[in-house]
């Protein structure tokens, strides 16, 4: 599903610049549920944008599903992002003049789906989170959870292969986390690939892998024994 | 290309965005507005001038010119200068039949006198006209008639008489035909009297006479005051001008580099003096519209600049969903050129309404001084055009200020 071969990037800082990642060996298969783990600067999210081809690596290969992604244009890049990845964040970045539905309808817009398809899809995916009766509600007269629901809907809507989230539960209090937590769970059980950035343990417990960052390279990588979020409930 | 400007998600999203911003869109639109509100008004007001200029005129043959004669300032052929010139009906014939292009030519005397009816008394221009001034200044009767050459052959003592002159002679609302006035001791018939326009060459109390008369009571011979020509329509005025001078000035025993023998008035470059007024004041009204159109465009791009800087989360959000750099740019372009545009039809209406407004308050009646002040649809066409490639070109710097920023940037905004 993904390969990453000796991956590098830095950022320029001033005159110098700063090596955030030195040489990222990963790959991940179709259905599992990958935690990137590491304290801030570890370079997690740096690898977490590449993949998600907000940003691009210096050096090293980048396969995705079997193309090689390289040198994008712009244009590409969106569509690629379109096709291929769903988006979770951790501040939810909703729009938040728009309802709920046209939320989580707005990358089947970006497909260039009709109208009414896009609506039919969208009120399904809001269904599977449970928030059919908040579709036309704007995103202020929401919750920290719903919202994050809506976002998960949102990131589905597409039928990406992999789902990218980036400290999904980081604005969320516990009870919460776990809730949306148990959708992440069921969405891998129906065979979604999900890679997660994370630094709270049991939050990485809830996933099938863990992968350990450390000033830009791997320290551990390790399958654990997945705890389900039906047990704490 | 252009489907997705009959697609609703576009409009819906440039009307959210709208509906976001309300009160800074609307003053933003304040700006494009004025610039065609100005523009409108302006070319509306102008035209109207320029309408009201040509009625005035209209009573006028505006390609005509006056002649006369004065004090020779060169000495010629034995006369020393300072000799006074007037001119003779023998001149005006000679001018009548050697230059070109002459459609009419009429001779008239004038004089001052007192006129005298019962108790009431005044003093008016006296003229000795040949009927024909009626067809080179239009006189507009408002009773009775204008000389006829009757009136000519047989010498009569009759006089058409201008309102003003009435007002000063008869009591309101007395029937002046028929009356008699005394004219130099002379008594007179009033046969006609007409309104003085508001563009009038002389005095406004005028009475009008015959010319055969006026040469009898005033012991004219042959000597007139000036001559009035008018060209034909393809003929230069002016050229009609120098050659009658230079005939009269042959006629007259006057040196043809005298300057001060022989005076004369273009009414045609005066015409033209006041067209050209009108001209330079609409090139003026379009670069005022224009100016104040543009800083209001210029206007709008700033605000969908801090729009787009306000928004570089949520273009950051729609970029990671998939928007290209396109469908971004072009949002935003449409958004410009939808601002612009509303707000030019709101300025066209109502700058259409300033017209209306104008045309009520100042343009009714004959005397108006803005007749049917108007814009032409072509003028409107040329309007609204330029706001759509205004609007297009000022949306595409916040359009590309909007796509530069990097996704991964944009999504780390706060």
């Amino acid at each position: 599903m993904l390969q990453i071969k000796k991956l590098h990037k830095s950022y320029p800082i001033g005159n110098s610049s700063l090596h955030v990642l030195k040489g990222i060996d990963l790959s991940v298969e179709e259905g599992e549920m990958v935690a990137i783990m590491g304290s801030s600067g570890s370079g997690k999210s740096t690898l977490l944008n590449i993949i998600g081809m907000l940003d691009e690596a210096d050096s090293g290969e980048y396969i995705l599903d079997g193309l090689l992604i390289k040198n994008l244009t712009e244009k590409k890049a969106a569509v690629y992002r379109n096709k291929f990845l769903g988006f979770i964040f951790q501040s939810f970045n909703l729009i938040n003049y728009k309802n709920a539905l046209e939320n989580v309808a707005l990358p089947l817009y970006y497909q260039g789906l009709k109208r009414k398809e896009r609506q039919e899809l969208a009120m399904f995916h809001l269904g599977k989170v449970g928030l059919t009766n908040w579709a036309h509600h704007l995103p202020k007269e929401l919750s920290g959870g719903q919202k994050q629901r809506v976002a998960i809907a949102r990131a589905l809507a597409a039928n990406p292969k992999l789902l990218l989230a980036d400290e999904p539960t980081g604005a969320l209090d516990t009870t919460t986390s776990n809730e949306i937590m148990a959708f992440i769970q069921q969405l891998n059980d129906e065979g979604k690939t999900i890679l997660m950035v994370t630094h709270e343990e049991d939050i990485a417990n809830m996933c099938k892998r863990i992968v350990r960052l450390r000033d830009g390279v791997i320290i551990e990588d390790k399958k654990v024994n997945q705890v389900r979020v039906e047990q704490y409930v | 290309m252009f489907r997705f400007l009959f697609d609703r998600d576009t409009w819906q999203e440039v009307f959210d965005s709208f509906n976001k911003n309300k009160l800074r869109s609307i003053l933003t639109m304040v700006g494009v507005w004025w610039g065609i509100l100005l523009l409108i008004g302006l070319l509306g007001s102008a035209r109207g001038l320029e309408n009201s200029f040509n009625r005035l005129f209209g009573n006028f043959a505006t390609n005509s010119v006056f002649i006369w004669g004065q004090t020779t300032s060169k000495p010629f052929k034995g006369f020393q200068e300072g000799r006074q010139v007037r001119l003779s009906l023998t001149d005006a014939k000679k001018v009548e039949e050697n230059v070109e292009g002459i459609e009419f030519l009429v001779p008239r005397n004038q004089n001052q006198a007192t006129v005298i009816r019962n108790f009431l008394s005044g003093t008016a221009q006296i003229s000795g006209d040949y009927p024909l001034l009626d067809k080179v200044q239009k006189k507009k009767l408002i009773n009775g008639r204008f000389l006829n050459q009757a009136d000519i052959d047989e010498k009569k003592k009759v006089a058409v008489i201008s309102e003003d002159t009435y007002k000063q002679l008869f009591e309101k609302d007395v029937n002046p035909i028929g009356e008699y006035i005394q004219i130099n001791d002379i008594n007179f018939k009033v046969i006609g009297m007409y309104e003085v326009g508001a563009i009038n060459i002389g005095s406004s109390t005028e009475i009008n006479i015959p010319f055969t008369t006026f040469q009898q009571i005033y012991n004219q011979g042959d000597k007139i005051g000036y001559m009035m020509i008018t060209g034909k329509p393809e003929y230069d005025i002016s050229q009609i001008e120098q050659d009658a001078k230079l005939l009269l000035k042959n006629l007259n025993n006057i040196h043809p580099d005298d300057k001060r023998g022989l005076a004369s008035r273009n009414l045609g470059t005066d015409f033209a003096r006041v067209t050209g007024f009108l001209t330079g004041m609409q090139f003026l009204t379009w670069f005022v519209g224009v100016a104040t159109l543009i800083a209001g465009v210029f206007a709008i791009g700033n605000i969908l600049l801090i729009t787009v800087r306000e928004r570089t989360k949520e273009i950051g959000v729609r970029r990671a969903l998939g928007a290209t750099p396109f469908e971004i740019k072009r949002q935003i372009v449409v958004e410009a050129v939808f601002l612009t545009l509303v707000a030019g039809l709101f300025g066209i209406i109502s700058g259409g309404w300033i017209l209306i407004g104008l045309d009520s308050a100042f343009g009714q009646g004959d005397e108006a001084v803005i007749v049917n002040a108007s814009v032409s649809i072509a003028v409107v066409f040329v309007a609204l055009t330029l706001l759509v490639i205004l609007g297009t070109l000022i949306g595409l710097i916040p359009a590309f200020k909007a796509t530069s920023i990097k996704p991964i940037e944009a999504l780390r905004e706060e």
